[in-house]
């Protein structure tokens, strides 16, 4: 229906002009329908966003427009060009990006270029000038000589791109290129596509997140293989036009509130911002309900733009509720301490490269404490040593008071961990699964039953007892993966960039339940490339280049970061900015 | 809670894990069940270095009585399939240079003439050289043939045969009476070497190992845990080939079986240690298999069960007494042939505890390094 409005919306003249025609693509590997019925057009001169949470389609979708893929039902032309029956022609008029960079690690940044030239019958000699403004382009020149392989994440994504410009195409697709790129590095790659489209080059940028579909003009949401939505970002948002509010600093309560909210039957979606918390009505309701508990609360309710995440979720007919069955099972924690992980001078170095330096904070019982940083700013290294995955060059960590490098596994036992890739084992069942986690911990006789059952029943996983985990659906592989970090009730749980890739509505299902954790006491360490997710936290660790740089509540975070052009910035504004000045003070003392 | 460096629960979680890992991972599944019944099927009818079901071509000139009495010595002899007539000399270099016989006896028009006169005829034999062990042994084999009929021509005269060869222990050189012992050795190894070494490279692929390595379990328990499984399957397949050297292939078993119990648990033992450090060292199952193929296939080549070891040159000989399958091939060897008394055994017994000993130690080194 929506996709019926923006071809209406479209003059008639554009289509005959663009850049991808998409007409009833079906396409099914063995049973699983990847895409069905698919119609859409992409114009030049825009930035096209391909959304949706992974398994949606996205990659199947960009296959077939390279003519890598034929699909089973209708036709695609790109650039006039039909992509099966005119298959050499779409590698002249396309530039691919794949999603895994497609680069050759063992050689250097030029021979790459050089390579990815030739392999489109360029002489690499004669177009020097090509190479450097490419070069220029993607700020790589002072790099040209190192191997592609110990690039960052970001630099990888740029020489992709470099690599995916090489023979100037007319229609330049690429496959999640936001993923594993920081922000700092992000927007380099907003700037660079901008720069293209402005030239007359249709750009199709595929991502899972959802923040980067308002920054495209237009948009393609797909959702199982469907297509939700096609029309400029504004348009959908639009339709959510006053059903968003948010409570003002809820502070403390917070966790509560949003409970509250999501309980409430005429409210859709909610997720906590800052300090406070942010809600979207149903379709038609009335904001009397959200305004009596504001009231309550002794709060401020205030109206505030919708989000494209708002109006995603909205056709997928709304958020879960807000109550965490697992947290309500859960006993209270009680600890010796009022803090639950500490460190301090905390320094890990790799032979000459230094990974963490003096890294010092302290975390109470029962915060929510986020780990940020750009790739490679030592966040990773940190949190491993903060869960005794690495041992530190110098400095100390300790988790509920236990000395993690002497008392190892104490510590350990009282830590649970849950990393992005879910660390289940495959060959094992789900039952086993649920075993071994309780083994593992120690947990024997009837206290092993008893939490196994529990966990069954909490996490509602009794149907998938005998299957693998890889045959679960992607909510459920998460809860199984919850319920094995969470078997021994540990005080403290770390989680490694625990919703990386997963779609919206499971990652709200995930923080029911690590809100209702956080308020039974249990204090959660979290990593996240999300930076919506960092306005879970209580507090943010902010790191660059090995060093603590700002730590804080994100609301003072984003508020340090205040100036004239961004009066009011997003918490991806805030980590820009604190990167970007603290890379001026180094330069400044060095 | 239980925090203690060692836990039966823990261990019995990861034991119960790794067994079903190994038992549903169709790459390990592999490893531990097809080798040995291909090898057994390879060995018991194909593996063999006698020669047998040749073709042989003889371009005879001579229609005297001693041509045709050796030309139906040919026909008579088991391992020739067919004796191919020919009737010039160029026939007979084609049929070799394409392969359809592996040797060819030209005999003169004088062969029956000369011996008539009382001297000693002569024929010519043309090998196929690029068979060249084959082509040997079956000139030895045409000799023999030859001698006897040498001595039915001077049935008076000393047959000359001035050495009565003996081979003790396997009288009638029985090859697989060889090479199925060494065999258990070289199955037993492969199997225990890659089994382990995919273990935590399997686990690292998947990420659980971190999940592992957060988890209170000590490196003890985790090298245990990883080792058992290994140890277990490694064994039984070991005892697997013993009984079916002893049932199906007849090969006598004379030396202690208790004594090559024994040995065979050190052996697989120590190779379970070099494939946790294989294992520890590689990011990826790929890399794994990789590693444990490098070190296998030279420490085979290496052990004596090839070429013996006496044969090499003195640091290799050094290299070998380091490793595990060297000291086993000998035990195993001996045991079943030769009835090595207990005494032969513990000298190769005690090499073999002292390897294990030092790989497990280098195990726990390398896994625990993973921790830094």
């Amino acid at each position: 229906m929506q996709a019926d409005t923006a071809m209406a919306a479209t003059p008639a003249s554009a289509v005959a002009a663009a850049a991808v025609v998409i007409e009833g693509v079906d396409k099914h590997f063995g049973k699983v329908q990847a895409l069905r019925s698919l119609s859409a057009h992409i114009h030049y001169g825009r930035l096209t966003g391909l959304v949706g949470p992974d398994g949606a389609g996205k990659t199947t979708l960009m296959r077939i427009l390279t003519g890598l893929l034929v699909p089973n039902a209708g036709r695609v032309t790109l650039a006039g060009y039909d992509v099966v029956k005119d298959n050499d022609a779409i590698h002249v008029a396309s530039g691919y990006m794949p999603q895994r960079f497609g680069l050759y690690e063992d050689l250097s940044v030029m021979e790459n270029m050089r390579l990815y030239a030739q392999l489109r019958g360029m002489d690499a000699d004669r177009n020097a000038d090509l190479f450097a403004e490419l070069l220029d382009f993607t700020r790589l020149g002072p790099f040209t000589k190192r191997l592609a392989g110990k690039l960052s994440g970001g630099m990888k994504q740029k020489l992709g791109l470099a690599c995916a410009l090489m023979a100037r195409p007319k229609v330049l697709l690429l496959d999640e290129p936001g993923v594993g790129v920081d922000p700092v590095s992000r927007q380099d790659l907003w700037r660079m596509v901008q720069a293209l489209t402005d030239e007359g080059m249709a750009v199709v940028w595929s991502t899972a997140y959802l923040d980067e579909a308002e920054r495209c003009e237009s948009v393609l949401l797909l959702n199982q293989g469907q297509l939700l939505f096609d029309g400029p970002p504004q348009q959908l948002t639009a339709q959510l036009e006053g059903r968003s509010f948010r409570l003002e600093n809820v502070g403390a309560e917070r966790r509560a509130v949003l409970t509250e909210a999501l309980d409430l039957e005429s409210v859709s979606d909610g997720v906590i911002q800052g300090a406070g918390v942010r809600v979207v009505l149903r379709d038609g309701a009335q904001a009397s309900q959200i305004q009596a508990l504001a009231d309550r609360a002794r709060v401020a309710l205030a109206p505030v733009p919708a989000r494209f995440e708002d109006a995603f979720i909205d056709l997928l007919g709304g958020g879960p509720g807000g109550t965490s069955t697992l947290a309500e099972r859960l006993p209270p924690v009680e600890l010796g301490s009022d803090i639950a992980v500490s460190c301090r001078n905390l320094t890990k170095r790799f032979g000459e490269f230094t990974a963490t330096d003096q890294v010092s904070f302290e975390v109470r019982k029962g915060e929510i404490f986020g780990l940020l940083g750009p790739n490679g700013a030592g966040k990773s290294t940190t949190f491993k040593m903060l869960c005794g995955l690495l041992k530190p060059t110098a400095g100390e960590a300790h988790v509920v008071g236990h000395d993690l490098r002497r008392a190892t596994g104490a510590a350990k036992s009282r830590l649970g961990y849950m990393a992005q890739k879910f660390s289940l084992y495959g060959l094992l069942s789900v039952q086993q699964n649920l075993e071994f986690s309780a083994g593992v911990y120690g947990l024997e006789g009837n206290t092993r039953r008893e939490r196994i059952a529990e966990m069954i029943e909490t996490f509602d996983l009794s149907e998938w007892l005998s299957a693998t985990p890889d045959s679960l659906p992607l909510g459920h592989k998460q809860r199984l993966a919850l319920a094995c970090s969470l078997m021994h009730r540990p005080p403290v749980l770390f989680l490694d960039e625990p919703t990386s890739g997963v779609d919206p509505i499971t990652r709200r299902e995930f923080w029911t339940h690590i809100n209702g954790l956080a308020r039974k006491g249990v204090t959660i360490m979290v990593t996240t490339h999300f930076m919506d997710e960092a306005e879970y936290c209580d507090r943010v660790a902010m790191l660059s280049r090995a060093r603590l740089i700002a730590l804080d509540t994100p609301d003072a975070l984003k508020r340090a970061a205040a100036n004239a052009e961004h009066p009011d910035p997003t918490m991806e504004d805030a980590f820009i900015h604190l990167v970007e000045s603290a890379d001026r003070e180094m330069e400044a003392a060095a | 809670m239980l925090t203690s460096a060692f836990s039966f629960t823990r261990l019995r979680a990861q034991f119960i894990k790794e067994v079903l890992s190994v038992l549903r991972d169709p790459r390990s599944r592999m490893v531990v069940f097809v080798p040995p019944i291909l090898q057994l099927l390879v060995f018991a009818f194909a593996a063999t270095l006698e020669v047998r079901n040749v073709d042989i071509a003889v371009y005879n000139q001579d229609a005297g009585r001693w041509s045709h009495e050796l030309v139906q010595r040919l026909d008579s002899a088991r391992f020739i399939t067919h004796v191919r007539h020919v009737d010039s000399q160029r026939q007979l270099h084609e049929m070799i240079d394409r392969g359809e016989v592996i040797a060819a006896l030209a005999i003169p028009v004088d062969f029956s003439r000369t011996i008539a006169a009382g001297d000693s005829g002569r024929a010519q034999v043309l090998v196929d050289g690029r068979r060249s062990n084959s082509g040997q042994i079956t000139v030895a084999y045409l000799s023999t043939i030859a001698a006897d009929v040498g001595a039915e021509v001077v049935p008076d005269a000393q047959a000359p045969t001035p050495v009565v060869v003996r081979h003790w222990f396997n009288p009638n050189l029985v090859y697989r009476w060889f090479i199925v012992p060494g065999l258990t050795g070289i199955l037993a190894l492969f199997s225990a070497l890659l089994i382990t070494s995919l273990s935590i490279a399997r686990e690292r692929e998947l990420g659980t190992f971190d999940q592992l390595l957060v988890s209170p379990t000590s490196t003890p328990e985790i090298i245990i845990s990883k080792s058992l499984p290994a140890l277990a399957i490694g064994t039984l397949l070991g005892l697997f080939m013993i009984s079916a050297g002893v049932f199906l292939f007849g090969i006598p078993f004379t030396g202690s079986f208790a004594l090559l119990l024994a040995s065979l648990v050190l052996f697989i033992a120590s190779v379970v240690g070099i494939g946790l450090m294989i294992s520890a060292v590689s990011m990826t199952q790929q890399q794994a298999i990789l590693g444990a193929f490098a070190i296998g296939v030279p420490a085979v080549l290496m052990s004596g069960f090839a070429t013996p070891v006496e044969n090499m040159p003195l640091v290799l000989q050094w290299l070998a007494q380091a490793i595990p399958l060297t000291h086993f091939l000998i035990i195993v060897e001996g045991s079943f042939l030769k009835a090595m008394p207990p005494g032969e055994v513990l000298s190769s017994l005690w090499p073999l505890a002292v390897i294990a000993l030092a790989s497990m130690t280098m195990a726990s080194f390398f896994v625990r390094g993973r921790l830094q």
